[in-house]
C-alpha cells in the first residue's frame, strides 16, 4: 500500500467559523496505481491534494493520519513536512508553464531546487538528460531561458522536473485544465509513462473532468461536498456507476458523444449545501432523486466488491 | 442572416506600430435564424476576436460583417444601438460580467435605460419577468441580490434572460459554459438549443468539441486565425477532412471510447472545385462542406 | 476565479485573491468596521479633525484681527495673547487661525481641481486607448517633467494680482499629473473587464460607461487620491507662501513664517511666532497622509494586519 489516508479532516478557517472543506475521508492509493480524484468546484478535491504536501493560509489539519509507504506523514507540521517535499511527494501544479521563474536559466533553475533539498546536480545531471530526452527535448534546454521555450515544452520541463527524485506520491493537480487538446492528451499520456518507467508510484490526478480520468486513470474517486462517494476502477465507474450522483454526473456530460436531437442529457438541479454548517446525513440528500429516509444517517464509505467502494444506502 | 465576408483584424505591435500580427484571416461563414454554429478552435485560434468583432467590441480591419445584407462592419452611435437590439453577447465568467458593485439585476436596467425607458413600472416588470421565465429561472430567485449571493448557472441565465429583453435574432455565446459545474453546464446548454427551437441563431465559441458536437448544427473550426474546415457538425466530425480536424478529433478525451479506439479518419480527398475568397474548398457536391488546401504555411 | 473561491471570499473577505478597489454595499457594514478599527486612520483624521474645528472657530474666539496692529511687540504667549504677539505687534493667535482656514481653502480648492483634471485626463486616456492615450500621456509626462516650483515662482512673480483662489487654481494645474498616471492604469486594467463590454453591450455611451461603470469600481483609489492631492496643495501652498509668493492680502501659516524669518524670530527665541503654523502644517500633512495609509489598509484586505 503505497498511500492510506485514515479519516483525514481538514478546514478552512474564517471569520464566520469553519468551512469543512474536506470532513472525514479515508481511501488507499496503491504501488503503480494511478488514481483520479473527481468532482465539482466546493468538493474538496483540490484542499484534498494541497493538504497532501502542503497546508497554505487557512487551512488547518483537524484530524485523521496519512501515511505513504508505511511512514506516517506530518501534514500538520509545515517544517518537519519540508524533507517529504519533493522528495517523497511532489506535485505538477496547475499553469505549469507559469512555475518557471523567467529570469533564470532552466539549468540553473533545477539546480537550485535540487540543491536546497540536498541533491547534487552534478551527479543527477546524467539522469536529467536522459529524462528530458525521453520526452523529447535536448539537454541545450537547459541554457536556455523558459521565454525561449514553448508552452509544450515547458509543460514537459516542469513534468520532468517534478518526478526527478522519484517520489513515492506524485499530485497532479488540474494538471490539463487550461490546455488545449493535443497537449492534454500528451500529458496524459506522459503521466502513464512516467509510472510505467517507475519514476513514481503513486499518482493522484485532481481534475473535474471525468473523461480524461477515463482515458488515463486505473481507478477514480468520486468527491461531494467535502466527503468520499464512490470509488471504483475507471470502466467500471463511468459503464456502471453505483452512487446517485455519479450517474446523475455522468448523465450529464457532453463527453458522451450524443446530440441533442437524439438525447438530451440533463443536469443536477440544486446546489451543493454550505459547508460552513453543512447537513447532518447524507449530504447528497437534498438533490438525490432517490433519497430514503435511512438518508438522514450518513452511510458510510463501505467496499461493495474488491475495488468498488461505495457511500449510499441505496448501493448497499 | 449573419454574415462575416474574408473578415480579419490584425494587430500592429512594436515600437510606433512597426510589426503587424494577423490574429483573423479572411474568415467567412455565416449563421442563420434557427440554428446553432459553433466556432471551435483551441487557443490563439482568433475565435474570441472574431466574437468580439460580430459584437463590434473590437473594430474590423478588413472584411465586412452583414446583418441580412446590411454592412454592420463599421457602425457607430445610434445605428450601433439599433444592432444591439438585434444581436447581443454572453461571455466566459459570469463573475466577471457583472459590476461588483452593484445588484445583480442591474444588468436589466442598464437595457431599459438605452432602450426601454418609455415603458410604464408594470410593463417593465412583466417583461422582465417573462424574460426570466424564458429562461428557467424564478423571478423571487433572482431579483434583488448581488453576484456573489447566485450560482454562475444562475448568472449566465440572466444575461441570456437580459438579451432577450431586445428584439434579438442572433447571439454570440463565448465560452458561456467553461467556467460552470458540470451539473449546471448542460442546463444553459440546452437552454441554447431552446433558443435556436425559437428562432435564433447563435454563435457559440467554444474550445471543446464535445460541446460543439452536441449542440451545434454547424461547425466552424478555426486555426491561428484561419477557418480550416466548416460544414455540417454531423459530416465534419464523422469524415473530418483536415489533418488539423483529425487532429483535434483524435485527442479528444470522451466517455465510453479511450483514444486508442476513435477512427483514423479517411486519406486526403482530391481537391474538388476552385478555392473561394476566403481560401476554402468544397469537399462535395453538396457545398456545405468545405476545407482548407493543406500547404507548408497553413500547418507551420 | 472559480465559484469555490468565490464561495470561500463571500465567507471571509480578507482571503480576497485579488485587489478589490471596490467596496460592494454588503461589504460597506465590514468596511466601517475596520475603519473604526483602524488606528492609523483614526489618529491621522482625528488630528485633521482637530485643525479644522480650530480654523472654524477659532476666529470666533479672539477679537483681533490677523492684520491689525497696536498690540504689544515680541510678548510671549499671556493671558491676553494666546500665542503671544509678533515683532510688530499683532496678535499670533489670530495670525494663526485665520492661516489654518485659508490653509484648508487652498487645499480643498487646489485639490478638487487637480483631482477633476486628473481625473478627466486619467479616465479619457485609460478608455479610448490609442491616439488619445498617445497624446494625453505626452501631455501629462511633460507637466509631470516640468519643475512646478520653478513655474509657479515665475508665474507668481508676474501677476499683480495674487488672491488665494488663483493660487489655488495654479496649484491644482500644476500638481494633477501623477493622479492622472495612476487613474489611466486603473482604468486601463477596468476597461477590459467583461461588465465594461456588456455596458457597451447595452447602448451606453463612453463617459455614462465611465462614471457608471469604472469610477464607482475606483471609488476608494479617487479618495484616497483625492486625500493626497489635498495634502500637496497644503503643503505647496505653504512653500510658496514661505517663499513670500503667496497671496499677501490673506493670512496663512506659509505667510507667518516668511515673516517671523525676516524678522529673525529664530534669532531673537520667538518661539511662539514660527513654531505653530510650522507644526500645524507639518501635523496637518502628516495627518493627512497617515491616514491615507490607514485607508488603503481599511480598502485593501491584504494588507490588513488582523
Amino acid at each position: 500500500m503505497s498511500l492510506a489516508v485514515d479519516d483525514l479532516r481538514v478546514y478552512y478557517r474564517t471569520l464566520k467559523g469553519d468551512v469543512k472543506a474536506l470532513d472525514g475521508v479515508s481511501f488507499t492509493v496503491a504501488d503503480g496505481e494511478i488514481m483520479g480524484l473527481a468532482g465539482e468546484s466546493g468538493c474538496g478535491k483540490t484542499t484534498l491534494g494541497k493538504s497532501l504536501i502542503r497546508l497554505e493560509g487557512r487551512m488547518k489539519h483537524m484530524g485523521g493520519t496519512v501515511s505513504l509507504e508505511g511512514e506516517s506523514l506530518p501534514i500538520g507540521d509545515d517544517r518537519a513536512m519540508a524533507k517529504y517535499r519533493f522528495k517523497r511527494v511532489s506535485i505538477v501544479p496547475q499553469y505549469a508553464m507559469s512555475a518557471l521563474s523567467p529570469t533564470r536559466r532552466v539549468g540553473r533553475l533545477i539546480a537550485d531546487l535540487l540543491e536546497s533539498r540536498g541533491a547534487g546536480f552534478d551527479e543527477m545531471r546524467p539522469e536529467l538528460v536522459r529524462r528530458l530526452s525521453l520526452v523529447g527535448l535536448s539537454e541545450e534546454v537547459l541554457e536556455r531561458y523558459p521565454i525561449e521555450l514553448s508552452g509544450g515544452m515547458k509543460q514537459r520541463v516542469v513534468m520532468v522536473l517534478s518526478t526527478l527524485l522519484d517520489p513515492a506520491l506524485l499530485i497532479a493537480d488540474e494538471l490539463t485544465s487550461a490546455l488545449d487538446v493535443s497537449t492534454q492528451k500528451a500529458v496524459a499520456e506522459l503521466l502513464v509513462e512516467f509510472r510505467d518507467r517507475g519514476f513514481v508510484k503513486s499518482t493522484i490526478v485532481i481534475t473535474h473532468d471525468l473523461s480524461i480520468l477515463y482515458q488515463m486513470a486505473d481507478t477514480i474517486l468520486v468527491m461531494y461536498a467535502g466527503k468520499l462517494v464512490e470509488k471504483a476502477p475507471a470502466d467500471a465507474i463511468v459503464e456502471s456507476p453505483k452512487h446517485p450522483y455519479t450517474q446523475l454526473l455522468l448523465a450529464s456530460l457532453p463527453e458522451s458523444g450524443v446530440r441533442y436531437e437524439e438525447e438530451r442529457l440533463t443536469g443536477i438541479p440544486g446546489r451543493p449545501p454550505s459547508l460552513l454548517s453543512p447537513p447532518t446525513g447524507c449530504r447528497f440528500r437534498d438533490r438525490c432523486p432517490l433519497a430514503l429516509e435511512r438518508c438522514a444517517e450518513e452511510p458510510p464509505f463501505v467496499e461493495l466488491e474488491p475495488g468498488r467502494h461505495v457511500a449510499c444506502w441505496r448501493a448497499a | 442572416m449573419l454574415t462575416l465576408d474574408t473578415v480579419s483584424k490584425t494587430y500592429r505591435v512594436g515600437t510606433f506600430g512597426g510589426g503587424a500580427v494577423e490574429a483573423v484571416s479572411r474568415v467567412t461563414f455565416d449563421v442563420r435564424p434557427g440554428e446553432v454554429v459553433s466556432l471551435i478552435g483551441e487557443s490563439g485560434s482568433g475565435k474570441t476576436t472574431v466574437g468580439r468583432m460580430i459584437l463590434r467590441l473590437t473594430p474590423v480591419t478588413s472584411g465586412t460583417i452583414s446583418l441580412d445584407g446590411q454592412d454592420v462592419s463599421r457602425l457607430g452611435g445610434g445605428a450601433l444601438r439599433g444592432y444591439y437590439t438585434h444581436v447581443q453577447g454572453v461571455f466566459q465568467d459570469p463573475f466577471s460580467s457583472y459590476n461588483p458593485v452593484f445588484k445583480a439585476d442591474r444588468v436589466f436596467e442598464l437595457v431599459r435605460r438605452s432602450y426601454l425607458a418609455g415603458l410604464s413600472k408594470s410593463e417593465w416588470d412583466d417583461k422582465r419577468r417573462a424574460s426570466l421565465e424564458a429562461v428557467g429561472l424564478e423571478p423571487s430567485d433572482c431579483l434583488g441580490k448581488y453576484p456573489h449571493q447566485l450560482s454562475g448557472g444562475q448568472l449566465q441565465r440572466i444575461l441570456i434572460a437580459r438579451a432577450l429583453m431586445l428584439e434579438l435574432r442572433y447571439l454570440v455565446a463565448d465560452e458561456i459554459i467553461s467556467m460552470l459545474d458540470a451539473s449546471t453546464r448542460i442546463d444553459v446548454l440546452n437552454l441554447l438549443g431552446d433558443l435556436k427551437a425559437r428562432g435564433l441563431g447563435i454563435l457559440f465559441v467554444t474550445h471543446d468539441l464535445s460541446l460543439g458536437n452536441y449542440i451545434s448544427d454547424r461547425t466552424v473550426i478555426l486555426r491561428r486565425g484561419r477557418v480550416v474546415e466548416q460544414g455540417p457538425t454531423a459530416k465534419v466530425f464523422a469524415a473530418p477532412r483536415h489533418s488539423y480536424t483529425r487532429m483535434l478529433l483524435a485527442c479528444v478525451s470522451q466517455l465510453h471510447r479511450k483514444w486508442e479506439e476513435l477512427p483514423s479518419g479517411s486519406t486526403a480527398p482530391r481537391t474538388l472545385g476552385e478555392l473561394d475568397e476566403s481560401g476554402l474548398v468544397a469537399v462535395d457536391e453538396a457545398g456545405d462542406h468545405l476545407v482548407a488546401p493543406e500547404d507548408a504555411e497553413v500547418l507551420a | 476565479m472559480t465559484t469555490t473561491e468565490h464561495a470561500i471570499e463571500a465567507l471571509d473577505p480578507q482571503r480576497g485573491v485579488t485587489t478589490p478597489v471596490a467596496t460592494p454595499p454588503r461589504r460597506r457594514n465590514e468596511t466601517l468596521y475596520f475603519a473604526l478599527r483602524n488606528r492609523k486612520l483614526l489618529i491621522g483624521l482625528g488630528v485633521v479633525l482637530a485643525f479644522l474645528v480650530l480654523a472654524i472657530v477659532g476666529p470666533w474666539l479672539t477679537d483681533a484681527e490677523p492684520f491689525e496692529f497696536g498690540f504689544p511687540t515680541g510678548e510671549p504667549p499671556s493671558r491676553a495673547h494666546w500665542l503671544g504677539t509678533t515683532a510688530s505687534g499683532q496678535d499670533v493667535f489670530a495670525q494663526f487661525v485665520y492661516g489654518l482656514r485659508s490653509s484648508f481653502v487652498v487645499g480643498a480648492l487646489g485639490g478638487c481641481v487637480a483631482a477633476l483634471i486628473g481625473m478627466a485626463v486619467g479616465f479619457a486616456a485609460g478608455y479610448r486607448g490609442g491616439v488619445v492615450d498617445e497624446l494625453l500621456s505626452m501631455l501629462t509626462n511633460v507637466v509631470l517633467v516640468i519643475p512646478t516650483l520653478a513655474v509657479l515662482i515665475i508665474v507668481a512673480a508676474y501677476l499683480t494680482v495674487r488672491g488665494l483662489v488663483a493660487e489655488a487654481l495654479l496649484i491644482g494645474l500644476t500638481s494633477w499629473p501623477w493622479a492622472a498616471r495612476a487613474i489611466r492604469a486603473q482604468t486601463f486594467s477596468l476597461a477590459s473587464r467583461d461588465f465594461v463590454s456588456l455596458a457597451r453591450l447595452s447602448g451606453s455611451r463612453g463617459w455614462q460607461v465611465i462614471v457608471r461603470e469604472i469610477a464607482p469600481n475606483m471609488s476608494s483609489y479617487l479618495f484616497l487620491t483625492f486625500i493626497l492631492l489635498f495634502g500637496g496643495a497644503i503643503l505647496t501652498a505653504a512653500t510658496l507662501d514661505f517663499l513670500g509668493l503667496g497671496p499677501s492680502n490673506t493670512m496663512s501659516l506659509g505667510l507667518m513664517m516668511n515673516t517671523a524669518v525676516i524678522s529673525s524670530a529664530l534669532q531673537l527665541g520667538m518661539w511662539w511666532w514660527f513654531v505653530p503654523p510650522g507644526l500645524g502644517i507639518t501635523a496637518i500633512v502628516g495627518g493627512l497622509y497617515v491616514m491615507n495609509v490607514g485607508l488603503d489598509e481599511v480598502f485593501n484586505p491584504k494588507l490588513r494586519r488582523t
